[in-house]
């Protein structure tokens, strides 16, 4: 593992310790009260998932035109990130929403692509796992049509009508709010670098073990 | 008898046509039985009454609770993956210096 993997390692863990109390202290926002603090790992979460999809796209791309085995191995791990973090985005929505909207789903422009980008990157894994020789690129295809939806998902609030809160929530956080909300969003993205450093690793070492069954076979 | 002229009769009729409704009007809205606030407007969920209310901390708690889990199980089936493909490099390793000594 790199040199800094411990350090961050501890980093991360001290942050994530720390957050709960931070979220606690945080100030209780005055329509939504309690149920607003879901927001601090809501939001972060989405966050990962869109770096991780679009880590996904960027390797994609590379292993499109360069055939880079290195990038397809980020390729693998940022749509895996994504599929993940973005699980816990649809289901720590619905828990804000039944509270906030009365219902746990709305088919609303935003939710639903959300559910559509998010369903793309189930498709990659799939494809991956099951696909066969060759599905790579195809499954590099799905990958780079993933993260191209998330402009939509993400602009989808201020583009059409929509009951989900607009992207001006953050800028506008107040005082209290904003720093917990970053220092939740820094020990996410941490963590996501965390885990694209072990994910990766897992995959250089399986294509270590094909290279050597390949010598064996030869 | 005085016969009306069709002057006082047509101010007669809009007298009876404007103002003949109303206590008719009044007579039926105190037949009909007081609809409850809920359902004639919208109400702001701060105002529901408690027993209408949905706690929050539940939800809040469950949240977490899934961000957790999710993360926890990530790192598991991480580190599972691992063992797995350290133990097969182990093997194809061991066998690969067998062949070439």
């Amino acid at each position: 593992m790199p040199r800094w993997f411990t350090p961050l390692a501890i980093a991360v863990a001290a942050m994530f310790a720390y957050a709960p109390i931070s979220i606690a202290n945080a100030p209780i926002e005055s329509t939504m009260l309690l149920v607003q603090k879901i927001f601090y790992f809501h939001v972060p979460s989405w966050f990962v998932m869109f770096s991780g999809a679009f880590l996904c796209a960027g390797a994609s791309v590379r292993y499109l035109t360069k055939g880079s085995r290195e990038a397809d191995h980020y390729a693998i791990t940022g749509a895996e990130l994504a599929v993940v973090f973005g699980l816990i985005g649809l289901i720590t929505g619905p828990l804000w929403g039944r509270k906030a909207w009365g219902v746990w789903w709305e088919w609303d422009v935003k939710l639903t692509l959300a559910l559509v980008v998010w369903l793309s990157f189930v498709a990659y894994l799939l494809l991956r796992r099951f696909g066969g020789p060759g599905s790579e690129k195809l499954a590099a295809a799905v990958g780079i049509f993933g993260a191209v939806n998330i402009p939509f998902v993400y602009y989808s609030v201020n583009w059409w009508r929509t009951i989900h809160p607009k992207t001006s929530v953050v800028p506008t956080l107040g005082p209290g709010m904003r720093g917990t909300f970053w220092f939740c969003t820094l020990a996410f993205m941490s963590l996501m670098v965390l885990l694209v450093a072990l994910r990766v690793r897992l995959e250089r070492h399986r294509a270590l073990v094909d290279d050597l069954y390949l010598e064996l076979e030869d | 008898m005085v016969a009306l002229g069709s002057r006082w009769r047509a101010v007669l009729l809009w007298v009876l046509l404007a103002v003949g409704p109303v206590p008719l009007a009044s007579v039926s809205a105190q037949e009909q039985p007081p609809k409850r606030p809920a359902q004639d407007e919208f109400v702001p969920i701060g105002e529901l009454p408690p027993t209408e209310q949905l706690p929050a901390a539940p939800l809040l708690i469950a949240a977490y609770s899934v961000a957790w889990i999710v993360v926890a199980g990530y790192l598991f089936s991480i580190a599972r993956r691992m063992g797995k493909v350290e133990q097969d490099l182990a093997e194809v390793s061991r066998r690969v210096q067998q062949r070439r000594s």
